[in-house]
């Protein structure tokens, strides 16, 4: 169902349209339904994983009588709070064309969705500092053009030359080269959420918004619908994508998950002029930035490492990370940070997520994005939308199974550091 | 956030080491089935409010700690010595 893009939809001649008519022609973006007694498929969760399965399941299975339950308002959760980073540089079978199909996704999905979700292809350079991470990038670099994408290893010139402003000597971590993925970058997260929103809004999915849902209802190892803030709505198929909050609404399923959630936190200073073209990772100190289009220097570290669902963090993370872009680049001492906040990760033992049945007939599962779930946003979507119609896994998505923390077959360990929590 | 170590009284957090849900002071029998060695490796409650934890005081006395602490307001209710928690 396509757009009539001069009366409805977005682009040039509807801007220079609506701008000489005094822009009276804007809609909402899409309607406040009240949810109906029953539905096809009910996707719980409002974040960009609910909305883009959503879209999906209108757009490629001609699925329309869903609702998409969302207990705050769309976008309110950590599609809204991350550091909006997009690569495909995961090294593991099961993982690596996921991502890879992701980013062919993004590179789509401005024209598919009809909106600017400002995705920009700004290369992301992941720093080394010994000769051992030169040999362990070099080795994830083949594995990225194997899978068909793109990877470079710079040398120290090859960083200079693109990051000048870097301290290569640091006396703890010296910069020794990088691996730079021309096609990674950011894209406007609240854009890609309002983006799937809209579409599949005007596909004919109710979105249905301060709508929490507080039980799940099954007879008979069955889904029959759920129960809500705004009453019991019933639906064959229910898909829970709930992000951080994974465990909790397992539990209504009486399910535990192999998940514990965490707060990872983000920081951002006042708008500057343009001076960060890229997006830096500094793996050593737990480090990495980009600069918004707003001019904000957008930047995060590590997890505050103990179990939470306050969506704020603490200090000694906040300085840690200060500390290693202080290290890093001693000229973001300049800037004056604005405002810092933290959002609940899905951490899961090996750090891979899951898009799976559960053993209730009709409930499904998608969860354990830990801090990299907004670049799977799209292929999450897409084969959990696949999932959701079919009954069968997405080929691109088949390994990310939730029977293999029991079974210890087709653990997806990226950092080989143990399937175990609070190693990833 | 400050722990109250039983030993050294109150510190920070900086001076903790993190090990997750207290689960390790319950470790299955080493004949237990795969559905015992799932739920004690992998599967968590992880809901949100007051949750048994294991901290090691690594910059202090080095005891290990189970800390009760509640995971939505962060306000630790109690502390004991792993030593000395019963089951
Ligand atoms: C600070 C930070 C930085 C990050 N940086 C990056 C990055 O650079 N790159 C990257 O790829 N990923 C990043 N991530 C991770 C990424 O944001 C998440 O993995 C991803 O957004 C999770 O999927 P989602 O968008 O569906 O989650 P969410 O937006 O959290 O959606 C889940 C929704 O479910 C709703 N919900 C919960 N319980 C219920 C209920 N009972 N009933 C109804 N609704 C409910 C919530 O309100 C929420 O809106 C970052 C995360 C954070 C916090
Ligand atoms: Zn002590």
């Amino acid at each position: 169902m396509g757009f009539d893009r001069l009366t409805k939809g977005f682009s040039g001649l509807r801007v220079l349209k609506e701008g000489l008519t005094g822009n009276k022609g804007w809609t909402p973006h899409w309607r406040d339904p009240a949810p109906k007694p029953e539905y096809d498929i009910i996707i719980i969760g409002g974040g960009g994983h609910g909305l883009a399965t959503a879209h999906y399941l209108a757009s490629q299975h001609g699925i329309t009588n869903v609702a998409v339950l969302e207990k705050g308002y769309l976008g309110g959760g950590n599609v809204g709070r991350n550091t909006t980073i997009v690569r495909a540089n995961y090294m593991l079978p099961g993982n690596s064309e996921f991502y890879s199909h992701s980013l062919k996704l993004w590179e789509g999905l401005e024209q598919d969705l009809n909106y600017n979700v400002m995705h920009s292809q700004r290369g992301i350079i992941n720093l080394f500092h010994s000769d051992g991470q030169r040999d362990g990038f070099a080795r994830r670099g083949n594995q990225m053009i194997a899978q068909g994408d793109d990877a470079i290893l710079l040398d120290r010139a090859g960083v200079q030359r693109e990051l000048p402003y870097l301290d290569f000597d640091q006396t703890r971590f010296p910069i020794y080269g990088g691996l730079y993925h021309k096609r990674g970058g950011t894209a406007r997260h609240d854009a890609v959420a309002w983006g799937f929103a809209r579409s599949a809004d005007s596909r004919g999915v109710d979105l249905i918004q301060q709508c929490e849902v507080t039980g799940i209802d099954i007879e008979n190892g069955a889904v029959r619908g759920v129960q809500t803030t705004r009453g019991p709505i019933r639906a064959k198929k229910v898909g829970m994508v709930v992000a951080g909050r994974s465990s909790q609404v397992a539990a209504m399923a009486g399910m535990r998950l192999p998940i514990e959630s965490h707060i990872l936190q983000a920081f951002v200073t006042e708008g500057l002029k343009p001076c960060i073209d890229h997006v830096i990772t500094y793996g050593m100190g737990h480090f990495y930035i980009s600069q918004s289009d707003k001019g904000g220097l957008v930047f995060g570290g590590d997890l505050d490492m103990y179990s939470s669902y306050a969506s704020r963090g603490n200090l000694p993370t906040a300085e840690h990370v200060v500390e290693a872009a202080m290290t890093l680049m001693p000229v973001i001492g300049k800037a004056r940070m604005l405002r810092s906040w933290g959002g609940i990760m899905d951490m899961t033992p090996d750090g891979s997520p899951v898009i799976d049945r559960t053993h209730i007939d009709g409930l499904y599962v998608n969860c354990g994005w830990c801090y990299g779930g907004f670049k799977a946003t799209p292929a999450s979507g897409h084969t959990f939308a696949h999932l959701l119609a079919t009954d069968t896994p997405h080929p691109v998505a088949k390994a990310l199974r939730l029977d293999r923390f029991r079974t210890g077959r087709g653990i997806l360990d990226e950092e080989a550091s143990g399937s175990q929590h609070n190693l990833h | 956030m400050r722990l109250p170590c039983p030993i050294c009284g109150d510190r920070d957090r900086r001076e903790f080491y993190y090990q997750g849900a207290a689960v390790a002071l319950s470790r299955p029998a080493p004949d237990a089935d795969a559905a015992a060695w799932e739920d004690y490796v992998h599967l968590r409650e992880n809901q949100p409010g007051d949750l048994d934890e294991l901290w090691s005081h690594d910059a202090g006395c080095g005891a290990w700690l189970v800390v009760t602490r509640n995971t939505v307001t962060h306000a630790v209710s109690g502390a004991k010595l792993a030593s000395e928690a019963t089951r």
